[in-house]
C-alpha cells in the first residue's frame, strides 16, 4: 500500500487490541469466574470471523477506470458476548484494498441488545438492518445499501451497509411495531465514479474517476435524522406489514442549483407488503409510494420526482436441490408531464421502468457446490444485469468462489446499461473460523 | 452466506430421533397400526417440548469428514400432530448464528412453513416447501428422516416378530414420489424405539440403513442419543449425536420473527 490511511489504520489496530484484551481476560478467568471483579470477568467473548481474498478484472476496456475491478484482502473479526442483561456485538473488517491502494477499516456492527421486558426489544449502535420482501429489490427497506460492493463482486453480505441507529421493537397481541431512529442520515454507499464508471447526465456521457460525484449530504446529528417504522402481523403464516419512512433519498436524488454537487432531497415513503405460501412456493407482494418532499409538484428538474413502486415475486423448488424465483417490479414516475416539460438536458426517462428478475440456484455434490444465477432484465430500459456465481466448500472452513457481474444495454443512460464497461469476473477464497 | 441456505434447505427437525416411550408390553402382539403409531410418537413427539445439542459428522467414501453442530428446540402442538422447530447453528463457521425455523404441518396437502434467518444481512427469508427426500444440511440424513415421514404416506405390514423386535414393512402409496420401493423398520418391543430402518430400491436391493446406536433413558423417556445413516451406494455415512437432551422445558412460543432476529438463550447455549 502506497498511501496507508492513517486514521483507519489506527482504528483497526485499536479494534484488534481492545478486543484482544477481554479475550485474554476471559481465557484466564475461565477457571476462576468470580475472582478479580474485572469488568471482563463476566464477559466471556466468542471470537469468529474470516479471512477473504478476492481478485477481479474488467472484461471490457473502460477508459475511466482501472482494469482491476476488485483486488482486496479482508480480515473480519466478529466478537460477541452474552451477559445476563443483554447481548454485545462488535464486528469489523480490516481491509487491504489494492485497487484504491489504501488500507481501510470498516466497522460493520457495534451494538448492544436489550430485552427489558416481554413486549420490548432494544438494539442500539451500529447495526445492519433489513426488512421487506424483495429479493435484491428494495422498496420499503430504506436502510443503507452498498451498491459499489454489490457490483464489483464482494460477498452479498456487503450489499447491506450498517446504520448507526436505535431500533425499538414493540410486541403486542394485535400486532408488532418496529421503530428505527437514525440520528444522522446514513446514505447508501452509492455509485460515485470511483470504482465504477457511470452515466453522467451533466456531461451527457459515461464518466468515472474523471468526474467523481461530489455530494452535499445532510449530516447534522439529531437534525438530519431518519425515522423508519414497520407495523407487522402474522396471520396463518401470511406475513403482513405496513411501512413508513421519513428521511432522504438514500442515493443522490437531485443536484444543487449550480449543478456542482449531488444532493439527497427529502423523501417520505409509505408502503405495505404481504408474503406467504402460494401453491408449492412462496409468493410476495410489496408496494411503496415515494414522496419526493422537496419537489411535490414534479416541476423541479434538479430533484427526482415522486414514484410508485410495485413488486410481485414467487419462489419455488422446481427439482431436487434446484430453486427458481421470479419477480416483477414496476417503478412509476409521478407528474411525468411536469418532468418532461422541465427537463434540462439529456434523453428523457420513460415514465415506467419495468424490471423482471430470475434467480436460479442449484446445489450439487452433497450441497457443497452451489451454482446460482441472478438476472435483472428491464424490457423498458432494454438492459440486463447478470450475476453468475459458483461457490464450492472445500471443507468446513475453506470456501472458493468464482463469479461475474455482467451488464448489457441498448443505451448508455439506463440503470444497468450505464455499467456496461464495468462487466467483470472475480475469484475469491474465504477461510472462516 | 447463501451457503446457509444450502446448509439448510432441508433440515427439518431433529429431535425426532430422540425418544421413545416406555411400554411394558407382554407377549401378545398389538395390531400393526398400534405399533407404528406408538413408534411414531416415541420417535418424534416425546414430552410436550424439548431441546438438544446435535453434532453431525459426515464421512464420505474418501474418509473426508465434515461437521455440523446445532441446537434444536421443539414444541408439539399435539402428539402425532403439528410441531414447531427452532434450529440454531453453531458449526461450521460460515453458518454460525443462522437460524432455521419450521412450523411442521401433518395435515394432508399442507406444506410446512419454513424460515431462515441470515444474521450478517439481518434477513429473514421464507423457504419454499421442498422435496422432503433431499439431504438435510448436506448429510446422509434426509429431511424426512429427521422430521418424520407421515404415517399416512405408506401402508404398513407386520412381517416379523421376535422376542425383542417388531419388524414392519412400509410400502409407499405414491411410489413415484420417493426413491425407495419399500422400507423395513425394526421396533424395540419394550419401548417402541425404532432401532433400524432399511431402505430397498426398485431391484429389491438394500441401499440405505439408519441405525439407532445408543439409547438412553432421559427423564422418563428412552431417547436415541446416537444414530448413524449409511448410504451403501455412495459409501458415505453420517453419524448424529445428541447431548444436553431435556424434555418438558416449558418453552414459550419462541417460534416467531422476534426470536429469529434474536434467539433465546436456550437456543444459543
Amino acid at each position: 500500500m502506497n498511501r496507508p490511511c492513517s486514521i483507519t489504520q489506527v482504528l483497526a489496530i485499536l479494534f484488534v487490541w481492545v478486543f484482544s484484551l477481554p479475550v485474554l481476560a476471559a481465557d484466564t478467568d475461565d477457571t476462576d469466574q468470580n475472582a478479580g471483579g474485572s469488568i471482563f470477568s463476566d464477559l466471556p467473548i466468542e471470537i469468529h470471523g474470516f479471512y477473504d481474498s478476492r481478485r477481479g478484472y474488467r472484461l471490457r476496456k473502460d477508459k475511466y477506470e482501472k482494469d482491476m475491478s476488485i483486488m482486496e484482502d479482508r480480515l473480519q473479526l466478529d466478537l460477541s458476548s452474552y451477559p445476563e442483561w443483554g447481548d454485545l456485538k462488535v464486528k469489523g473488517d480490516v481491509i487491504a484494498d489494492w485497487v484504491t491502494e489504501r488500507g481501510d477499516f470498516d466497522l460493520r456492527e457495534a451494538n448492544i441488545f436489550l430485552r427489558p421486558n416481554d413486549f420490548l426489544d432494544l438494539k442500539v449502535g451500529r447495526q445492519v438492518l433489513t426488512w421487506g420482501t424483495g429479493d435484491l429489490i428494495f422498496i420499503n427497506d430504506l436502510f443503507p445499501k452498498d451498491w459499489q460492493s454489490f457490483f464489483i463482486g464482494r460477498d452479498n453480505e456487503y450489499l447491506k451497509a450498517p446504520s448507526d441507529a436505535l431500533k425499538a421493537s414493540l410486541f403486542g397481541d394485535w400486532a408488532n411495531l418496529d421503530i428505527v431512529y437514525t440520528p444522522r442520515f446514513d446514505p447508501d454507499r452509492h455509485i460515485d465514479g470511483t470504482r465504477l464508471s457511470y452515466w453522467n447526465s451533466n456531461l451527457g456521457r459515461l464518466a468515472g474517476e474523471d468526474a467523481v460525484i461530489h455530494t452535499d449530504k445532510p449530516n447534522r446529528w439529531f437534525r438530519d435524522s431518519e425515522f423508519a417504522a414497520r407495523l407487522y402481523k402474522n396471520i396463518n403464516n401470511y406475513e403482513l406489514a405496513l411501512y413508513g419512512y421519513r428521511g432522504y433519498w438514500k442515493s443522490p436524488g437531485g443536484q444543487n442549483a449550480s449543478m456542482s454537487q449531488a444532493i439527497f432531497p427529502d423523501l417520505n415513503v409509505y408502503g405495505a407488503s404481504i408474503r406467504g405460501a402460494v401453491g408449492k412456493g412462496i409468493g410476495n407482494i410489496e408496494v411503496g409510494y415515494y414522496e419526493s418532499a422537496d419537489d411535490m409538484s414534479g416541476k423541479n428538474p434538479l430533484i427526482d420526482n415522486s414514484q410508485m413502486r410495485y413488486l410481485a415475486g414467487y419462489t419455488q423448488e422446481i427439482a431436487k436441490d434446484f430453486t427458481a424465483g421470479v419477480q416483477y417490479y414496476l417503478e412509476q414516475m409521478q407528474d411525468f408531464s411536469q418532468y418532461k416539460d422541465n427537463l434540462i438536458s439529456g434523453p428523457a426517462r420513460d415514465r415506467d421502468r419495468h424490471l423482471i428478475t430470475l434467480r436460479l440456484t442449484k446445489l450439487l455434490m452433497n450441497q457443497n457446490l452451489r451454482c446460482s444465477l441472478f438476472t435483472y432484465y428491464s424490457p423498458s430500459d432494454k438492459d440486463v444485469h447478470m450475476r453468475p456465481n459458483i461457490n464450492y466448500k472445500f471443507n468446513d472452513n475453506l470456501t472458493g468462489e468464482i463469479g461475474g457481474n455482467v451488464f448489457f444495454g441498448d443505451y448508455s443512460e439506463t440503470f444497468f446499461g450505464q455499467f456496461q464497461n464495468n462487466t467483470n469476473v472475480y475469484v475469491g477464497m474465504r477461510y472462516s473460523f | 452466506m447463501k451457503q446457509a441456505l444450502t446448509v439448510i434447505l432441508i433440515l427439518g427437525l431433529s429431535l425426532p430421533l430422540f425418544a421413545a416411550a416406555q411400554n411394558d408390553s407382554p407377549k401378545e402382539v398389538p395390531d400393526v397400526e398400534t405399533i407404528v403409531n406408538k413408534a411414531n410418537v416415541v420417535a418424534y413427539y416425546q414430552g410436550k417440548d424439548g431441546r438438544a445439542k446435535v453434532k453431525m459428522t459426515i464421512t464420505n467414501k474418501q474418509d473426508q469428514k465434515r461437521q455440523r453442530e446445532f441446537n434444536i428446540l421443539r414444541k408439539d402442538m399435539e402428539d402425532g400432530g403439528d410441531q414447531k422447530y427452532f434450529v440454531y447453528f453453531l458449526q461450521p463457521p460460515d453458518v454460525r448464528k443462522m437460524v432455521y425455523m419450521v412450523h411442521k404441518h401433518v395435515g394432508p396437502d399442507k406444506d410446512d412453513d419454513r424460515w431462515l434467518y441470515l444474521p450478517a444481512l439481518d434477513l429473514i427469508r421464507r423457504i419454499a416447501a421442498g422435496d422432503k427426500r433431499t439431504s438435510f444440511v448436506g448429510s446422509d440424513f434426509l429431511y424426512e428422516d429427521v422430521s418424520g415421514r407421515s404415517l399416512t404416506e405408506d401402508t404398513h405390514e407386520l412381517i416379523k416378530t421376535t422376542d425383542e423386535l417388531f419388524v414392519v414393512k412400509n410400502i409407499p402409496k405414491k411410489p413415484d414420489t420417493v426413491e425407495f420401493s419399500y422400507y423395513n423398520v425394526s421396533i424395540d418391543r419394550k419401548n417402541y424405539v425404532p432401532m433400524k430402518m432399511e431402505f430397498y430400491d426398485q431391484e429389491d436391493k438394500l441401499y440405505r440403513v439408519i441405525e439407532s446406536k445408543k439409547v438412553e433413558m432421559i427423564q422418563k423417556f428412552p431417547t436415541v442419543v446416537k444414530s448413524v445413516v449409511s448410504d451403501l451406494k455412495t459409501g458415505s455415512k453420517t453419524e448424529m449425536e445428541f447431548t444436553d437432551v431435556k424434555y418438558d422445558i416449558d418453552l414459550e412460543d419462541i417460534f416467531q420473527e422476534r426470536y429469529l432476529r434474536r434467539p433465546p438463550r436456550e437456543a444459543i447455549r
